[in-house]
């Protein structure tokens, strides 16, 4: 199926004062996507949210709906649809008002109105709210009518500026597929900002990592998680062992290089390195099995002593010192057939296929 | 464990009491049977209700006085909004210095405002009156205005006028919609207080009003005869009961429409 682009943002560069927030940000959204803007606090994805929403104008370049030039346009010209980190309910008008607030232009008879807002407090599934106040619901059933009262507009993007951030983890992981299977439903592009790595992965089309003003990668989760393009990407999404690697020659696509704790290897070239980038090798915990004896099943095997022994229900974490390194590596599993102990020597295998080339 | 503590009792009792018995004393010689104020008290009358009843000047006076109340608190008010907002809501050029200048009539003795206003009109070769004194009042209240109302302006969300914007309101609509509503307490707040400074205002009123007297320089006129004392008295008394009307009023007024917020303070 081939969609095409909604947003466009082009060379857009954004500065406060002196600060360059944005760094010639270039960007192109699905329509009916589910995209998100991940990265530590400060890395300028509120900023660019802002910028989509019409809040703060770019220094430089340009924002695109639908093919039309929308960089100038104020909030209130654009088809898109805001749901703020604190959820801005008005607090003067009740439920219902704030629901119709974005409605007054449409010139709706009374029967229209009350059947959109019934409609849109069903979706969110708090019909029977309409007469409470702000300040009579839980953080959980604001973030419900800020999202009733953006949808109800019915725009064609929807911006949501870190909108579980608020909420305890049992009900955020609920709303997460609540707000996916609403997104999939609904087929509106969604924008969404977060700076919580598993939120972005369970709920994404795509993902954009964004760090210090520049967008690093842009991919699906799982091409994230497998193929991330850079140690910082690789370090934000997940848990990854992060070896030094010192890179010693490329010949017909097979690279070789000395490890930290691995020695030299030889592996296959899949992301176009050459000889003088400066690269990590990388290894998820999960692809790192750990036993008592060597295990031929793998190429590699290395002789180490466990350290710690982190336990968290559905996995265990290991922590491995390696025989001929200073590196503590990781290892998770979910179930261990042989029961180890601190202080254990043991065996940690994998195989070389796995061991990631990540640029610095 | 709770600790009686009866020092700080003792301590509140004479506070109380040196705030309200002064003000008390007021409406119980308005009901005395004598010309003078002192104890013990000669017998009950409502005579100078009466007589207050029928002056036909503490009449123009009072009149005077809500008129100027009026127009003084309304204008410096609607001042105080926009500067206000600017303050809160734009990157003000000399932010510090420009606030400071507004707020500056709060330093300035009320008396070199008169002066220097006394001297400006007569220059200009106006006649003074009702007129310079309601001018004077404003300036004098839109400090007070502007504090409220800024403080209003800072305890609410940004993201609230925002999120109008959002929802398709232009910043006029979203004005009206988001911001006026949320800034009424404040506003009610503000109009009340002006009201109240200007309705007690003496000095600017004593330089400029001329012969047009407002309440205060009547009471202040008629000190001076003795037996004219009693009704001032029972004036004084009335104007209590209606400020802290007023003042209930603008309680209730301001836990009504917010659903039950407590924490939308009037913030006299």
């Amino acid at each position: 199926m081939r969609t095409k682009n909604y947003i466009k943002i082009k060379n857009l560069s954004k500065s406060f004062g002196d600060v360059e927030v944005l760094k010639n940000i270039n960007l192109e959204v699905e329509e009916g996507e589910f995209f998100s803007l991940l990265g530590p606090s400060g890395c300028g994805k509120t900023t660019l949210l802002r910028i989509l929403a019409g809040f703060e104008y770019p220094s430089e370049g340009e924002v695109f709906f639908d093919d039309a030039n929308v960089t100038s346009l104020p909030p209130n010209l654009r088809p898109s649809n805001m749901v703020f980190q604190n959820y801005a309910i008005f607090p003067h008008i009740n439920v219902q008002r704030n629901i119709e607030f974005g409605l007054r232009k449409e010139n709706l008879s009374k029967a229209e109105m009350g059947e959109r807002v019934e409609n849109a407090l069903k979706m969110v599934q708090l019909e029977g709210y309409e007469n409470r106040y702000s300040n009579q619901l839980s953080g959980g059933q604001r973030q419900r009518i800020a999202l009733a009262r953006a949808l109800v507009k019915q725009p064609k993007v929807l911006l949501l500026d870190e909108p579980l951030g608020a909420l305890d983890k049992k009900l955020r992981e609920e709303m997460q597929i609540e707000l996916r299977n609403l997104q999939k439903s609904l087929g509106i592009t969604f924008i969404f900002v977060t700076h919580d790595q598993e939120e972005a992965m369970t709920m994404s089309d795509r993902i954009a990592v964004m760090d210090e003003g520049n967008i690093l990668q842009v991919s699906p989760p799982r091409e994230i998680y497998h193929n991330p393009k850079n140690k910082f990407v690789s370090q934000f999404i997940g848990n990854i062992n992060i070896l030094d690697a010192d890179l010693k020659s490329i010949a017909n696509d097979i690279i070789s290089i000395s490890v930290d704790g691995f020695g030299l290897m030889q592996l296959k070239n899949h992301q176009n390195i050459i000889e003088s980038d400066q690269v990590n090798i990388a290894i998820r915990p999960e692809e790192i099995n750990i036993s008592k004896v060597s295990d031929s099943k793998y190429d590699c095997n290395f002789k180490g002593k466990v350290k710690n022994i982190s336990f968290y229900g559905e996995s265990t974490y290991f922590y491995i010192q390696l025989d001929n390194s200073e590196k503590i590596l990781m290892v998770s599993t979910n179930e261990s057939k042989e029961t180890f102990s601190e202080n254990d020597n043991c065996f940690v295998n994998f195989n070389s296929t796995n061991l990631k080339i990540i640029k610095d | 464990m709770y600790n009686k503590n009866n020092t700080l009792f003792i301590y509140c009792v004479f506070y109380f009491a040196f705030l309200y018995i002064p003000v008390l004393l007021l409406p119980i010689f308005s009901f005395n049977d004598s010309f003078h104020m002192v104890f013990p008290l000669k017998g009950f009358t409502f005579d100078w209700y009466i007589q207050m009843w029928n002056k036909s000047r503490l009449h123009q006076a009072l009149f005077n006085s809500i008129k100027v109340g009026i127009i003084a608190s309304v204008v410096s008010t609607f001042i105080a909004l926009f500067a206000a907002k600017a303050f809160t809501r734009y990157k003000v050029k000399f932010h510090g210095l420009s606030y400071g200048a507004i707020l500056l009539p709060f330093i300035i003795p009320e008396i070199i405002i008169a002066v220097a206003l006394i001297v400006i009109w007569t220059s200009m070769g106006l006649k003074l009156g009702l007129i310079p004194v309601t001018i004077s009042h404003i300036l004098f209240c839109t400090p007070f205005c502007m504090l409220i109302l800024i403080s209003r302006m800072e305890g609410f969300d940004k993201s609230l006028e925002e999120a109008s914007m959002d929802l398709g309101e232009n910043s006029f609509w979203t004005f009206w919609r988001v911001t006026f509503p949320l800034l009424l307490p404040g506003i009610i707040a503000s109009l009340l207080l002006a009201f109240v400074i200007s309705f007690d205002e003496f000095i600017l009123a004593f330089f400029l009003s001329s012969s047009d007297q407002t309440l205060p320089i009547y009471m202040w006129s008629q000190l001076r005869f003795p037996k004219k004392f009693p009704h001032i008295l029972a004036l004084g008394a009335i104007i209590i009961i209606v400020t802290s009307l007023i003042v209930m009023t603008a309680y209730w007024l301001r836990n009504l429409g917010q659903g039950k917020k407590k924490d939308f303070s009037i913030g006299i």
